[in-house]
């Protein structure tokens, strides 16, 4: 009997303890240094005008969101959100994509076993795949729609004519990145997706063939052309595309927030 | 008192010694404290005059007052744009001694801008403070010039009707995010991605198709000569066609109404890809030839799960 209470006994304090500890971390000085004024978070916020300012303004938030915005361009019907959904598929495969990269060596040996693997042996790899390709396909849909809104929107006209421009590079590279990954899982489809894609950058005349023997690094797909594309695909493009995002959601912001109403 | 920039106090000279009818570079020596004070007939001062100089301005007053001139040129008068208060330095008080009137009015000094009359009697029976039109407290105001609104700062947007960022915005997108987040997890848990056999250099399937958003080149591949298709369409008219959209559109207006043709051409353009996207994706088999998807199946691996359920 005694054990038992020595035990609930134990128990019940290192409960207050814990709860004392999150206690004073929630209201403590850690918390106070975490979250800046006004965060949502924080003990004892309220919804007021002034609060609703500091959530964006005293946040990370700040660099994508001014305080304020137009009260057309909140309406779902405006953007349809698809730049901002494009932006979170594109976050979304970059976390699904890091999960792939444990498993994946870019080897002609074990390209295609791994990819085999994650959809049979590894714990969520199959979820974490399907995610990775058919996000891809759908960012591809999302950038192109978003696209075809703005230009019907007209949004390309000044002062946002040069974010059209930092948006046709986006398309690109979203092109080329969901390209590069195509040919990862190293099967038969991959291959020879490939193959016709490249043919294609071929035709251009004058500098196709260059195109071409760039692309590959060989005059066919080879395993070289498979480690190349791989370090494009997790490296190079996310890195460059990155850049031109940052570009582009700065300008939405200078160029006066979201264009219209119509 | 801070340093005046050379060409503010220029500028204020010149408009002075406009309104004055003296030479800019004599008003400027006033200015900077080098030389003495011209006093000039109140009636040619045709500067617009503060609302608190009475008008007409009593006949009895003939003359503006010389104003209390600091010796120290390093305090010459601050920067301002129109009428400032200024306060005089310690050591010019004794030489001038109206300026040792606080600033704020006397208990009987008139209320700026209102009765003229009240005020005059006030002059009269105080002589230290100078007869002119000017209230007490004020006197040591004077016009350095005369700048016409907006003609520094220019409000070039019109309000707009804004709302909170928070919660306004950043709901809508998180509601967004969580509905696509959801719709993908329900996707990929449906349908699993396609993985073929391995890799083999030496086996071409047929037919042999490029990722979706290509099958459209490809499609036009297959009805014109390649350095056409492959040149002249996509490279030229799609990247930097594209990218100048901007600078060929050169129609203002957004209106749906007043852009007719760029709509309807961006929707010829819109339809032609989705129709070649289709036809490549769904409407060639083998050999790259036509073929009805209800008849001779899907030749497209990506959607071989999407239509029938089954795996592989
Ligand atoms: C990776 C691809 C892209 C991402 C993540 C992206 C993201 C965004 C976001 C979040 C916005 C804010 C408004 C909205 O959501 O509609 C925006 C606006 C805009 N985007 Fe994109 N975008 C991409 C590609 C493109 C492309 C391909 C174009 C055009 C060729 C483009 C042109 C524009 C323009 C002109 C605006 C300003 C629209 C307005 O003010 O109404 N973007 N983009």
């Amino acid at each position: 009997m005694s054990t038992r209470n020595g035990i609930h006994g134990l128990l019940a304090k290192a409960r207050t303890h814990a709860t004392d500890m999150v206690g004073r971390m929630w209201s403590g000085q850690f918390m106070d240094s975490m979250l800046r004024p006004g965060s949502p978070f924080k003990k004892g916020y309220t919804d007021t005008p002034r609060n609703r300012s500091y959530v964006i303004m005293n946040n990370v938030l700040y660099h994508l969101h001014p305080v304020k915005v137009k009260r057309h361009g909140v309406k779902l019907s405006y953007t349809l959100c698809l730049g901002g959904l494009s932006f979170f598929l594109f976050i979304l495969l970059t976390v699904t994509g890091i999960f792939l990269m444990f498993y994946y060596a870019p080897t002609a040996e074990r390209a295609y076993i791994d990819v085999q693997a994650l959809s049979t042996d590894i714990a969520f790899g199959s979820l974490m795949r399907n995610m990775h390709r058919w996000g891809a396909h759908l960012m591809v849909l999302t950038v192109f729609l978003h696209m075809s809104r703005v230009f019907y929107h007209g949004a390309y006209k000044p002062p946002r004519e040069f974010n059209w421009v930092v948006g046709v590079i986006l398309l690109l590279l979203t092109l080329l990145l969901s390209f590069t990954g195509y040919l990862l899982p190293w099967d038969q489809l991959a291959l020879w997706a490939v193959t016709v894609g490249t043919n294609m950058a071929g035709f251009v005349p004058v500098i196709g063939a260059q195109v071409k023997f760039a692309l590959l690094g060989g005059v066919e797909v080879t395993a070289g052309t498979l480690l190349r594309w791989y370090v494009l695909h997790v490296l190079f493009l996310p890195f460059i595309i990155v850049i031109f995002l940052a570009v582009h959601f700065w300008r939405v912001r200078k160029d006066g927030g979201i264009s219209g109403p119509l | 008192m801070p340093e005046i920039p050379e060409e503010l106090l220029r500028r204020s000279a010149e408009a002075k010694a406009k309104a004055l009818g003296l030479p800019v570079e004599q008003i400027l020596a006033e200015m900077r404290g080098e030389a003495p004070v011209t006093e000039v007939p109140a009636e040619s001062v045709d500067v617009p005059r503060p609302t608190f100089v009475p008008s007409p301005p009593p006949p009895s007053v003939p003359e503006i007052p010389p104003e209390p001139q600091p010796p120290d040129p390093a305090s010459a008068p601050p920067p301002a744009i129109t009428a400032v208060a200024e306060t005089p330095p310690a050591a010019v008080k004794e030489p001038a001694p109206a300026a040792e009137e606080p600033a704020p009015a006397a208990p009987e000094a008139p209320d700026n801008g209102a009765g003229n009359g009240r005020l005059a009697a006030t002059v009269s029976v105080r002589p230290s403070v100078p007869p002119a039109g000017v209230p007490e407290g004020v006197r040591h105001q004077r016009l350095l010039t005369v700048v016409k609104a907006r003609a520094i700062q220019q409000v070039k947007a019109d309000p707009t009707d804004k709302v909170n960022t928070w919660p306004h915005l950043m709901i809508a997108e998180f509601t967004a995010l969580l509905a696509m987040t959801a719709f993908l997890l329900v996707l990929s848990t449906i349908l699993q991605a396609p993985l073929l056999e391995a890799a083999n250099f030496n086996a071409t399937p047929n037919p042999s198709k490029a990722p979706w958003y290509f099958l459209g080149l490809q499609e036009m591949l297959s009805y014109f000569d390649p350095q056409i298709a492959g040149v002249t369409v996509p490279t030229v008219i799609g990247i930097v066609g594209f990218m100048m959209i901007p600078y060929i559109d050169r129609n203002p207006s957004t209106r749906p109404s007043d852009r007719k043709l760029a709509i309807m051409l961006f929707t010829i353009f819109l339809a032609g890809s989705a129709t070649l996207t289709i036809l490549g994706v769904l409407f060639r088999g083998p050999g790259f030839n036509f073929a009805y998807p209800w008849v001779d199946g899907v030749f497209f691996d990506d959607l071989k799960d999407w239509v029938d359920f089954g795996g592989h």
